[in-house]
């Protein structure tokens, strides 16, 4: 084979190989168990996104100017994400979720992966229209820091409006989704209100533990990207986060069955894919 | 010196299986086609609306001998099972070799995308993989099937004149020189030849 990583996957696995263990030894980012086939495709985008030549390229680049690291994490760390995604999970979480949460005095929750915060403000809407949010605190978490700062924004473009809306209604929102928004320059700004006890903070759920006691984690297609031996490491993480009978809602195609975990939960909604911690 | 490591390539063959427009209705008959102790992992990528619910994969295993079911994250991929893509997912295949999904954003507008399936079932099973196009009316599949060719496999096309939908099939036969076009009626016979030649390719270069 010869020596364009183009059509040499070989060659290619050993530069990816090395990029991770130069990450990690820089930065501490550890992404030697993310699942190789997804990283890889995430990197290669990466280097045409940064405009760059190739793996050695970047790796020269990315351990010598932070900006471009922060750049790249952003660019292979982050899944894109929308209001309400798959309204029926948020349905059942203020059917069936909420109900349990609201016999706590204060409300702990958890975003893992928050991304660009979507699901955070998703969940702070049903939380408000629960009369559940003045007594809830909200840890919203992600690798990418420039995710996090879009997420304390709360501004999204205004073509997100109209699938938000119907995902909001389909997800059984009592009021208007328009009374959570103002709309300008083609963009919407979320309510102020919304993020007012939300704490917006970078984790790394390879390398750091848990922070903090919540009732609800949420973690919605993080655990795709990561191989077994991680997925088991971050359940234990939110294991050692929830209290007892506190819930997990997992992404729709995501399961606890190839964690070391399974036995640690029950399942609560399974097509919902929310667990109880025994 | 040593000769540079390679990974190691799974003790059998695949098939992906990409469509969109028009190709639902073939699908049906040419999984049911496929022998029970087909000696090849099966994975099938179809353009479906990501709020689809999924349970078109139940009606496309309908006759088909093999157990035929949504992907799921992590699943083995080996013979015995034929994994359809989830709708709203990417689906990848993975070192293991096992399956992947992912929500990165659509390519060229889809998710699930042919090409992001083919590039990496291409990445591990090299020679021992048979890609096959059917009906769409989009380009998904071009780059995909360029990589799968490159790297040794076979890609088979759906013969553009019985396509309800054409595009796809012309786009990667114009781009691949050794994509092979194939009447509907004879694909699961090829697709069983091709998984056949590529095993023997695969041994004589492992």
């Amino acid at each position: 084979m010869g020596g364009d990583t183009d059509i040499d996957p070989d060659l290619e696995d050993a530069e990816v190989a090395g990029l991770i263990a130069a990450l990690r030894a820089r930065y501490g980012h550890d992404f030697a168990d993310y699942t190789t086939a997804s990283l890889r495709r995430r990197l290669r985008n990466a280097l045409s996104a940064l405009g760059l030549e190739g793996f050695g390229q970047l790796q020269h680049r990315a351990l010598r100017e932070p900006e471009l690291m922060r750049a790249l994490l952003d660019l292979i760390a982050v899944r894109v994400t929308g209001l309400f995604r798959d309204p029926w999970v948020f349905a059942a979480l203020r059917t069936a979720v909420l109900p349990v949460l609201a016999t706590y005095p204060r409300i702990a929750i958890w975003v893992a992966g928050c991304a660009t915060g979507e699901e955070v403000y998703s969940l702070a809407i049903l939380l408000h229209e629960a009369g559940l949010l003045r007594r809830t605190r909200i840890y919203a978490t992600d690798l990418s820091d420039a995710a996090l700062d879009r997420a304390r924004e709360g501004v999204y473009a205004a073509g997100a409006v109209r699938d938000a809306t119907t995902a909001y209604l389909e997800a059984g929102g009592q009021a208007s989704f328009a009374d959570y928004y103002t709309a300008a320059y083609g963009r919407i700004s979320l309510a102020p209100f919304l993020r007012r006890d939300v704490v917006f903070s970078d984790h790394s759920l390879a390398t750091d533990s848990a922070f903090a006691e919540v009732h609800l984690v949420m973690c919605r297609n993080v655990l795709i990207y990561f191989q077994p031996r991680l997925q088991t490491r971050a359940v234990g993480v939110f294991l050692d986060s929830l209290v007892r009978r506190g819930f997990l809602c997992l992404g729709t195609r995501e399961s606890l069955l190839r964690t070391g975990h399974v036995d640690a939960f029950e399942a609560f909604d399974g097509a919902s894919r929310i667990y109880r911690r025994r | 010196m040593r000769a540079p490591a390679t990974i190691v390539p799974p003790t059998w063959p695949a098939v992906i299986i990409g469509g969109s427009a028009g190709a639902l209705p073939l699908l049906p008959g040419l999984l049911a086609a496929l022998p029970v102790d087909l000696p090849a992992a099966v994975a099938v990528v179809l353009h479906v609306r990501a709020s689809s619910d999924g349970s078109f994969a139940r009606h496309l295993g309908e006759r088909c001998p093999l157990p035929t079911r949504l992907a799921e994250s992590g699943a083995r991929f080996a013979p015995g099972v034929v994994h359809v893509a989830p709708p709203g997912y990417h689906l990848l295949v993975d070192e293991g070799p096992t399956l992947a999904l992912s929500v990165d954003p659509p390519v060229a507008y889809v998710r699930p995308s042919i090409d992001v399936a083919f590039e990496s079932a291409a990445d591990v099973f090299r020679a021992a993989l048979v890609a096959v196009v059917l009906s769409g009316a989009n380009e998904d599949g071009r780059v995909g099937a360029l990589r799968v060719a490159r790297l040794g496999g076979r890609v088979l096309v759906q013969a553009p004149a019985t396509a309800a939908a054409p595009t796809m099939p012309e786009a990667v036969l114009a781009a691949v020189p050794e994509a092979r076009s194939i009447d509907p009626t004879e694909l699961s016979a090829m697709i069983r030849q091709a998984l056949a030649r590529g095993a023997r390719r695969g041994e004589q270069t492992g």
